[in-house]
C-alpha cells in the first residue's frame, strides 16, 4: 500500500481495496517498524489520526469524498497543530502546544487527509542536514550513515521510506528542494505568497514558503493544490485564484524554452551530478524542450545575501522567545535579565545562536547600512537577473539542487560556512520569490541525486507539467531504498 | 519658574495617542480599558509561534485624519518597521511602528500663548504602532505581573519639532493637539487611562549657542500639570549639572508625580539599539490621492474654524467663541441650542458658556452628561424669547430643571411664573406701591431719582417678580410722573 | 570583517543569549568566517538600486475594524510557564 500513488490510493479507497483507517494503520505500522532508525517523526499522532480516518471512510461511504480524503500525511513539525505539540526542532518549544492549526492545516485536514504525526527538522528549520534538531539527527533511508538534508529532513526521510505517501515541508532557502534530491523525491516550493504562512512558525519571513514532498510531480500537484490558496489571515499572502494544477500536467512541452544559467554550471557540483543532469538535459531535450544558455550574473551573490537577510530576520521572529508566555523558561532565574538570557540560551541550539547573533549584529547600530540594506539592494538585482531571463522569452530555469550527494553526519558540523554553500543553488529562488522544484535526476554510487526547476511567478502548473512528463519518461523517482521497498 | 538668565530650554514632545478603533491595529482583539487581564489578548497580540499582523482599515483612516487637519504631508507609501528591544509588556520582543517611512510628515500646529500672540510649532511626523502592554507590580512578593491586553492597540506617535521654549509653550501645544484629537473623534483623549500620553524631550543650552545641549527624553507625563512639572524639574536639573561643570547624559528618565521629580530609568539603559528593519510580514500602506482626498472630504470642520464661524455668524465675542468651540460637542450644543430656541444667539452663548457650564462645572461633569438636553435647554430659552418669563425668572426655572424638576414650561406652569403682561395688572401693582409709600413718592418727585429702583423693586415684588420688565418700566415711569 | 569574543559578548547580551565561557571562542571563529564570506557584498555596486525587502510587489491589505477575537485566556494560560490571577508572571521588574 504504501508504495501507491496518491491517484492509486485514492482508487483503493474508492475500489473498497482498503479502508482509510486500514490504510492509517499500514503507515502507523510502518512509521513503528523502522522510525525508531530512521527518527523522522517527533510526534506520532495515532488516535487523531485513525479518527480522521474514520470521518473520511463515513465520508467516501456517504460519496463526498474528495481525491484527498482518507490520505495519510506528514507535516513538518513547523506548522501549528492545535492540541498536538510544535515544537519546531527545538528544545524552546518543546513543551509547546498551539492553540490553534496552521492555515495549511486547516486546509488539508477540511480536504481529508489523515495527519499521521509531526516530523523531525533543523531546529527552526536552520540547517542543510537536520543536525540541528532538538530531537536528534534524521537518517536518509537511502544510507542511514548520511543526512537525507535539511531542514525538511523528517518530511523526506518518512515519505522515502514509505512512512508516509507525502509530507508537507518549507523552503526558506532550500529546505524542501535540497532534502527531496537527496533522498530522491519531488519536493515543490511555490510563488512566495502562494501558500498561507499563518500559523507556521517563522524563520526569515520574505523567503518563508510552504510546499510538499512527494514521490512523483503528480503526487505533489494534488496537495499542493489542497495547500494553495488566499489567506486573509496572511498580509503576504496572495489574493489570486489558484491555477489548476493537475489538469496540465500530460500537456506536451514541445517547444518549451528552457533556459540554463551558466553560473549554475561552473565548478561547483560533482561529476557524478553533473553526468546525471546532462542525461536529464538530454531526456527532456528528446520531450521537444529547447535549451538555451542565459546568464545569472547575480546568483553567485546569493549566499552572501541569504546569510545577512535570512538571519537578520530570524534574530527578529525568534526574539518572541523569552520563556514568559510559553515554551521554555529557565528555573530560578532572580531577575528579568537572567531569565531571558537563561531562557534563551538554553533554549536554543549552537547553529540557531549562531544565527541569532549574525542577525542582531547585521542589525545593529552602524552595520545596517553596509550589510541589511546592501544585501536588499543586491537581492534586487538577483530579482532583477531572473525577471529578465523571463522577459527574453525563458520558459523554466534548470539547474542542479544540490553540488553532491547525501554526505555523512558530522561532515560540516564545525564549520557553517561549507554547510551553507549547501544552499548554492536553491537561495535564489527563494530571494525572487519565484517557485522551484526538485526532482530525481539519478543515482551517483547508489545515492540519489536531483535537479532544480525554476519557473516565473505562479508558474507552478508549468513547472509540475514538465517534471510530470519527465517521469513519465523516466523511472528514477520510482526506485527505492532497497530496505524500505517491501 | 523662569529660567535663568543666559539659558534657554529646547522642548520637543512625544505624544502617543491611542486611536479609538473597535479592534486592534493588528488582530480583531477589542480593546476596551479596564477589562479583565489578559482577556483581550489574543495568540497575535500575545506574540505566539507564527501568527501574523494584518493592519486595520479605521487606524490608517485615522491616521491620515490626524495628518490632514495639521496640515501635513500624507505619505503615499509608508513602510512599517520593526523595533526591537526585549521586555515583557512587549511580546514579539519588538514593537511594529514605522520608522523611515511615516505615514504623515511635516505639518504644523499653531499654538496660543499667555500673552495672546500665536506660536507656530512643527510636526516632524505622525507614524502608526501598536502599543506594548502593562506591567502591574503591586501584589506580588518577587515578580511582576504582565496583562497584555493593551497590547496591540492602535496609536499615533505624534514628534513635535524641537520648536517650544518653555514648559508653559509645551502645555500650551499639548492641550491643543488633545483639543485636536477629540475634535476628530480618532481618541477619546482619555489621560487617567493614557489614551493620550506625553514623553518630553529636553535640553538647555546658552542663549546663542549653535547647537543644542544633549536631550532626556521623560517618559511617563500624563497630564497637563505633569508635563509642565516634569519639564520645569529637567530644565532645572540640567541647568545646576552644567553651571557645576557636569555634561547631561543622553538618557531616559521617569517622572515621578509624587516627588514631582525624574530619575534616570534602569531599564532603558541598553535600549538604544533598536536594530530597525522593515517588517517582512507586512506591505507597504499606499494611500492613494482619492482616497485622502475623501477622507479631506469628511475631516470635521477644526476647532480654529468653527470659532471664526461663531464670531461671524453667530456675532460672538472671540472669548465666547472659543469657550464654546473648546470642545465638539459643546459647539454642537450650542449650535443645536441657537437652532432650536430662536432665541438671540448671543443670549444662547450667555445662557450656555456661563450658566449652563457653570451648573456642569459644579457638578464635575462634562457637557455630554449634561442633565438638561440641547432640546430642552432651548425651550427654556425660548420661552424668555418669547417673553413668557423674563431673564431673572428664567435663573429659577434653569436651576429647577438643574433639580431635574421637570421642562421649562413644566416648571413655569407648575410654580405659576408666566410673565404678566396685562398692563392693567401691572398698573394695578404700581398703584398700589405708590399709595402705600406716599413719603418716597414726594421725595422722588421732588428730585430724589435715586428712588426709582425702589419702586421698581416694591412692584417687581408685588407681582412676584413676573412683571414684563420693559412694561413695567414704561407704566412705573407714567405714573410716578403722575 | 571579524569578531572579536568581546564583540560577541555585546551581540550576545543585545540578544539575551546567555553564552558559556567555552562558546565565545569558536562562536567568533564562526561567526567572523560568516562575516569574511558575507563580504563580498560590500564589493558590489549598488548606487542606483532600490532595496527589495519583499519578493512580492504588493501593497498592503487592510482589514475591517471588527472585534472577531473572543476571550480565551484559559486555553492561552494553559501553556504558559507561570501566571496568576490571569497575569504572565516575570521576575520583578525594577525601574
Amino acid at each position: 500500500m504504501h508504495k501507491h500513488s496518491i491517484a492509486e490510493l485514492a482508487a483503493g479507497l474508492r475500489g473498497k481495496k482498503f479502508s482509510s483507517r486500514e490504510l492509517t494503520q499500514h503507515f502507523l505500522k510502518r512509521i513503528d517498524a523502522h522510525d525508531g532508525a530512521l527518527n523522522s517523526y517527533v510526534t506520532i499522532t495515532a488516535e487523531r489520526a485513525l479518527k480522521q480516518a474514520d470521518a473520511a471512510d463515513a465520508e467516501l461511504a456517504a460519496g463526498n469524498a474528495g481525491l484527498l480524503t482518507g490520505i495519510p500525511i506528514g507535516q513538518k513539525d513547523i506548522f501549528c497543530t492545535q492540541g498536538v505539540r510544535t515544537a519546531c526542532g527545538s528544545k524552546m518549544l518543546d513543551t509547546f502546544i498551539a492553540p490553534y492549526d496552521a492555515t495549511i492545516v486547516e486546509k488539508l485536514d477540511a480536504a481529508g487527509m489523515v495527519m499521521l504525526g509531526k516530523l523531525n527538522m533543523d531546529e527552526f528549520a536552520m540547517g542543510s542536514s537536520n543536525e540541528t534538531s532538538f530531537y536528534g539527527p534524521v537518517c536518509n533511508p537511502w544510507d542511514k550513515t548520511r543526512v537525507p538534508g535539511g531542514s525538511s529532513g523528517g518530511s523526506v526521510a518518512c515519505v522515502a521510506a514509505g512512512l508516509a505517501p507525502v509530507a508537507t515541508a518549507t523552503d526558506t532557502g532550500g529546505s524542501i528542494r535540497q532534502p527531496a534530491a537527496l533522498t530522491n523525491l519531488t519536493g515543490i516550493k511555490p510563488t512566495y505568497g502562494r501558500v498561507s504562512r499563518y500559523g507556521m512558525i517563522a524563520f526569515a519571513s520574505s523567503l518563508d514558503q510552504a510546499g510538499v514532498v512527494a514521490r512523483s510531480a503528480e503526487d505533489a500537484a494534488h496537495v499542493l493544490q489542497a495547500m494553495s490558496g488566499f489567506d486573509a489571515k496572511d498580509s503576504t499572502s496572495v489574493e489570486r485564484p489558484v491555477d489548476d494544477l493537475v489538469t496540465g500536467l500530460n500537456t506536451s512541452i514541445r517547444g518549451l524554452t528552457i533556459g540554463l544559467p551558466k553560473e549554475y554550471f561552473a565548478d561547483g557540483m560533482s561529476a557524478g551530478v553533473r553526468e546525471r543532469i546532462e542525461q536529464a538535459i538530454a531526456t527532456l531535450t528528446k520531450l521537444g524542450a529547447n535549451f538555451k544558455e542565459i546568464s545569472l550574473p547575480n546568483s553567485p551573490l546569493s549566499v552572501p545575501t541569504y546569510y545577512v537577510v535570512a538571519p537578520a530576520e530570524a534574530s527578529s521572529n525568534l526574539a518572541r522567545f523569552d520563556g514568559v508566555r510559553y515554551g521554555h523558561r529557565a528555573e530560578g532565574a532572580k531577575s528579568l535579565e537572567e531569565l531571558y538570557k537563561r531562557s534563551r540560551g538554553e533554549g536554543f541550539g549552537a547553529e540557531v545562536q549562531r544565527r541569532i547573533m549574525i542577525g542582531t549584529y547585521v542589525l545593529s547600530h552602524g552595520y545596517y547600512d553596509a550589510y541589511y540594506l546592501q544585501a536588499q539592494k543586491v537581492r534586487r538585482l538577483i530579482y532583477d537577473d531572473f525577471k529578465r531571463a523571463f522577459a527574453d522569452g525563458i520558459d523554466l530555469v534548470l539547474s542542479p539542487t544540490a553540488t553532491d550527494v547525501a554526505f555523512k553526519f558530522g561532515h560540516n558540523s564545525d564549520d557553517p560556512v561549507a554547510m551553507y554553500l549547501n544552499d548554492i543553488y536553491t537561495i535564489a529562488a527563494n530571494l525572487a520569490g519565484i517557485p522551484a522544484m526538485s526532482l530525481p535526476c539519478g543515482f551517483v554510487d547508489g545515492l540519489p541525486t536531483g535537479f532544480q526547476l525554476m519557473g516565473n511567478f505562479f508558474a507552478e502548473a508549468r513547472m509540475l507539467n514538465v517534471a510530470h512528463q519527465y517521469q513519465q519518461a523516466t523511472d528514477f523517482h520510482t526506485k527505492w531504498p532497497t530496505e524500505y521497498a517491501s | 519658574m523662569i529660567i535663568p538668565a543666559g539659558w534657554e530650554a529646547v522642548i520637543g514632545l512625544e505624544v502617543h495617542c491611542q486611536l479609538s478603533t473597535q479592534s486592534k491595529i493588528f488582530s480583531g482583539s477589542a480593546i476596551a480599558y479596564g477589562a479583565e487581564p489578559n482577556s483581550q489578548a489574543s495568540p497575535i497580540d500575545l506574540g505566539m509561534p507564527g501568527m501574523l499582523p494584518v493592519l486595520n482599515v479605521d487606524a490608517v483612516k485615522k491616521a491620515v485624519t490626524f495628518g490632514l487637519s495639521v496640515g501635513a504631508k500624507i505619505a503615499d507609501r509608508s513602510v512599517f518597521a520593526r523595533k526591537h528591544y526585549f521586555y515583557p509588556d512587549l511580546p514579539k520582543g519588538y514593537q511594529i511602528s514605522q520608522y523611515e517611512l511615516p505615514i504623515v510628515y511635516e505639518g504644523l500646529l499653531d499654538i496660543e500663548l499667555e500673552d495672546g500672540s500665536t506660536k507656530r510649532i512643527g510636526i516632524t511626523r505622525a507614524h502608526l504602532e501598536e502599543d506594548a502592554g502593562k506591567s502591574v507590580h503591586e501584589g506580588f512578593q518577587k515578580s511582576s505581573g504582565i496583562d497584555l491586553n493593551r497590547a496591540g492597540t492602535p496609536l499615533i506617535e505624534i514628534v513635535s519639532e524641537p520648536d517650544l521654549r518653555t514648559a508653559q509653550e509645551a502645555v500650551a501645544y499639548l492641550k491643543k493637539l488633545h483639543q485636536l484629537v477629540v475634535y476628530l473623534g480618532i481618541c477619546d483623549g482619555n489621560m487617567q487611562e493614557g489614551s493620550f500620553r506625553c514623553d518630553a524631550n529636553v535640553s538647555v543650552r546658552k542663549i546663542g549657542a549653535p547647537k543644542f545641549g544633549t536631550r532626556t527624553e521623560t517618559k511617563n507625563v500624563n497630564s497637563f500639570r505633569y508635563v509642565e512639572k516634569a519639564i520645569e524639574y529637567e530644565i532645572e536639573r540640567q541647568i545646576e549639572v552644567i553651571e557645576a561643570g557636569g555634561t547631561i547624559r543622553q538618557e531616559t528618565r521617569l517622572f515621578n508625580p509624587d516627588t514631582g521629580e525624574t530619575k534616570a530609568m534602569r531599564s532603558k539603559e541598553d535600549a538604544n539599539d533598536y536594530r530597525y528593519f522593515p517588517d517582512p510580514d507586512l506591505l507597504p500602506v499606499v494611500c492613494t490621492e482619492d482616497y485622502i482626498d475623501a477622507i479631506r472630504k469628511s475631516l470635521p470642520e477644526l476647532p480654529e474654524a468653527k470659532r471664526g464661524r461663531f464670531v461671524a455668524e453667530f456675532g460672538l465675542s472671540d472669548y465666547d467663541a472659543k469657550t464654546l468651540t473648546s470642545s465638539r460637542e459643546l459647539a454642537a450644543y450650542y449650535e443645536a441650542v441657537v437652532a432650536a430656541s430662536g432665541a438671540e444667539a448671543k443670549l444662547c452663548a450667555n445662557w450656555v458658556a456661563t450658566d449652563l457650564l457653570g451648573a456642569l462645572n459644579k457638578m464635575s461633569k462634562g457637557i455630554e452628561e449634561s442633565p438638561i438636553s440641547a432640546e430642552a435647554f432651548a425651550a427654556l430659552l425660548k420661552r424668555i424669547a418669547d417673553k413668557t418669563i423674563n431673564g431673572k425668572i428664567a435663573k429659577d426655572v434653569f436651576e429647577a430643571m438643574v433639580a431635574g424638576e421637570g421642562t421649562a414650561d413644566e416648571i413655569i406652569k407648575a410654580k405659576g411664573l408666566v410673565q404678566v403682561t396685562d398692563e392693567s395688572a401691572i398698573i394695578a401693582a404700581i398703584d398700589d406701591v405708590i399709595a402705600k409709600n406716599p413719603q418716597q413718592l414726594a421725595d422722588y418727585r421732588g428730585g430724589k431719582d435715586k428712588l426709582y429702583g425702589f419702586f421698581v423693586g416694591q412692584a417687581m415684588k408685588a407681582t412676584q417678580g413676573k412683571a414684563n420688565p420693559d412694561a413695567l418700566n414704561r407704566l412705573l415711569k407714567e405714573r410716578l410722573a403722575g | 570583517m571579524s569578531l572579536s569574543p568581546e564583540q560577541i559578548r555585546q551581540v550576545a547580551q543585545l540578544a539575551r543569549l546567555q553564552l558559556n565561557p567555552e562558546q565565545v571562542e569558536p562562536y567568533a571563529r564562526q561567526l567572523s568566517n560568516i562575516l569574511e564570506m558575507v563580504d563580498r557584498l560590500s564589493s558590489v555596486d549598488t548606487a542606483n538600486v532600490s532595496p527589495m525587502a519583499h519578493p512580492l510587489d504588493m501593497v498592503q491589505r487592510l482589514r475591517p475594524d471588527t472585534i472577531s477575537e473572543t476571550d480565551r485566556r484559559d486555553d492561552y494560560q494553559a501553556i504558559a510557564p507561570e501566571t496568576q490571577d490571569g497575569l504572565y508572571l516575570v521576575p520583578k521588574v525594577i525601574e
